[in-house]
């Protein structure tokens, strides 16, 4: 049995206050004024004085910078709202991810994974706080407390034609029922799956390790389905106009990489303990091979995207490009480099999937890089160019991962960290590359 | 007697795994193993140096990658610049998605291939190449062992052989 150690309750504790205090600290920095941004851009204007030389018509210029400081009130007072929605969702995902990638074992009876089994039902265990915390988000955005999703304003809705037509679909009570059903559905299955697991750990029985079967089976079909959708609602409609074929599968992509990537970091961390002792190199081995081949897959997905949009080169559609290769080129790009280039060229060696860390180093660049493509798939739509890495970005990461930490490491002491009667369990335990 | 070897047929791939590292342990070399279908861990056994192939291939890949590179500068920028959706045709950089596909396959096309063929001539396979297996029934159902031996140990080889499920055991000249 494992025990969670007082030094990491602490360190997740740690995190989780120092996350608070940065997100309240975002929250109260936030402008609360039009006339807050107005003298700050002015404040702005006068550090680099200069350049401001125009010369049109004084009321014209006034008008344009009172428009001017109206949008950036807006945008930075989203901003410590988008910087805690971003990683809230990304790191529920995950642990979605982490379910689903435990499901697909289930469905397809892998042999090499079982003593793995216990390390994916502790991440999943994150589903029901990730969840929560996600939804309170949108239900706040949903009374308006902010505006990340435009469609949800009124005014914006009564002078968009465009946003008209989606508002069969788009409506705030219509988006609420599909969260809650998404989420309802997905915990439901975990903890359905995850309590027949426990069971067979009294005693092997075929007709419990077959119901486990279907009910992943069942899962995963329910999954793609809503896994699509919730990329619609939650992300895309961001930037309403624009909608994308692929968009599920692209999310779904980042979702499996730092899905398996956790599992890995989550599994070497145990081992280092020393912990999980029938885990050996050969399972690394084959979860780095994943990381590799969903780093691709990310990669493929992400350019197929931009291959379409860049040629066809429709105005509605490359809007969405053009924000964000004017004001997040080096976001945007560097996704690029840290979930595909440099995952590939350091986990493209056999021996190297082995190492535990090079893995781990393979492992935060990945973790990163989603963190990444979840950033720049949100924050244009919701801050557009007044975007900043800065304190409340952070300490919502802090907040959320030490949150994460503590669920599903005092998740993980609830249960053996090693299975005890699976079918597979012993060819798992010889697995053997 | 330096040039006879010995020929072990076993009919399990499993015995023969077994007879392998018992031969390995008491420190025989053995020469060639014949099997009809790949056996699993039976190169680690073997104590086979692991391949290069994979480092080979990567190299073709970044070869088929500056081909193309190469290929699609010449054909669509430099000789004849076509406008084709309006996109730039005087910059190779600016046009650079459009030719990804073709940088992507030919990366694949010059790996595999190039592979394929390394193989071949690294096995010394080529066509109307006499085929080096001493007993046609490896390309069957069974296992063929070969191992040099010599006036000293050729005794307590076969015995090694014989204990480990060997179903037959020729001494016969090399050629």
């Amino acid at each position: 049995m494992y025990t969670m150690s007082s030094k990491l309750k602490l360190f997740s504790l740690a995190l989780i206050i120092v996350g608070a205090i940065g997100l309240i600290y975002g929250f109260i920095d936030a402008p609360s004024s039009v006339e807050d941004v107005k003298e700050m851009l002015h404040a702005e204007d006068a550090a680099h004085s200069g350049e401001v030389a125009m010369g049109s018509s004084g009321a014209d210029e006034a008008a344009h910078a009172d428009e001017h400081a109206e949008h950036v009130f807006h945008q930075l007072q989203n901003k410590p709202w988008a910087a805690i929605y971003v990683p809230a969702l990304f790191i529920f995902l995950i642990s979605l991810g982490v379910f689903v990638f435990y499901a697909l074992q289930n469905v397809a009876q892998a042999g090499w994974s079982p003593v793995l089994f216990r390390v994916m039902e502790g991440i999943t265990s994150y589903l029901v706080p990730g969840g929560i915390i996600v939804y309170i988000i949108l239900l706040l955005s949903t009374l308006h407390l902010n505006h990340l999703f435009i469609w949800m304003d009124p005014e914006v809705v009564a002078n968009d034609v465009i946003i008209q037509n989606k508002t069969a679909y788009l409506n705030t009570p219509f988006f609420l029922i599909r969260a809650a059903i998404y989420m309802i559905g997905w915990i439901l299955f975990s903890k359905l799956i995850i309590k027949n697991s426990r069971k067979l750990d009294d005693e092997f029985s075929l007709t419990l390790h077959k119901r486990n079967f279907k009910l992943s089976a069942m899962f995963l079909v329910f999954f793609i389905v809503t896994e699509s959708m919730m990329s619609w609602d939650w992300i895309m409609s961001i930037d309403t106009h624009w909608f994308s074929t692929l968009f599920g599968w692209f999310v779904l992509a980042s979702i499996l990489v730092s899905a398996v990537t956790t599992i890995a970091l989550v599994t070497i961390y145990l081992k280092g303990k020393g912990y999980l002792e029938h885990v050996n190199n050969s399972h690394i081995h084959d979860l780095a091979k994943f990381m590799m081949g969903f780093s691709i897959f990310w990669a493929y997905l992400w350019f197929s995207q931009f291959l379409l949009i860049w040629y066809a080169n429709i105005p509605e559609e490359v809007t969405y490009y053009v924000s964000r290769l004017e004001d997040y080129p080096v976001l945007f790009f560097g996704t690029v480099i840290m979930n595909w280039l440099l995952p590939m060229l350091i986990l493209i060696n056999s021996d190297f999937k082995r190492v535990n860390w090079i893995v781990i180093f393979a492992g935060i660049i990945i973790l990163v890089g989603n963190y990444m493509n979840f950033f720049v798939l949100i924050m244009p739509g919701t801050v557009g160019e007044s975007w900043f890495i800065g304190i409340p970005e952070i300490s919502s990461i802090l907040l959320i991962s030490g949150i994460f930490i503590f669920t599903v490491f005092s998740a993980l002491a609830k249960a053996p960290l090693t299975v005890k009667h699976s079918a597979f369990l012993e060819e798992s335990k010889h697995f053997q590359y | 007697m330096a040039s006879k070897v010995l020929h072990a047929i076993f009919t399990d791939d499993d015995i023969l795994m077994q007879a392998v590292k018992a031969l390995r342990e008491k420190k025989y070399s053995i020469n060639e193993v014949f099997c009809p279908f790949p056996v699993h861990g039976l190169d680690k056994a073997l104590g086979l140096p692991g391949t290069r192939l994979a480092i080979t291939s990567f190299l073709y890949g970044l070869v088929g990658l500056a081909v193309s590179t190469w290929m699609m500068n010449f054909i669509m920028i430099e000789d004849w610049p076509q406008n084709i959706g309006g996109k730039p045709s005087f910059s190779y950089l600016q046009n650079m998605p459009a030719f990804v596909p073709i940088m992507f396959e030919m990366t694949v096309f010059f790996a595999a291939h190039l592979m394929v063929i390394t193989f071949y001539l690294r096995s010394k396979l080529w066509p109307f190449k006499k085929a080096e297996n001493p007993d046609v029934r490896t390309t069957d159902d069974k296992f063929l062992m070969e191992i040099s031996v010599n006036e000293n140990n050729v005794q307590a080889i076969a015995e090694v052989l014989h204990e480990n499920g060997a179903s037959e055991i020729k001494l016969i000249d090399n050629k």
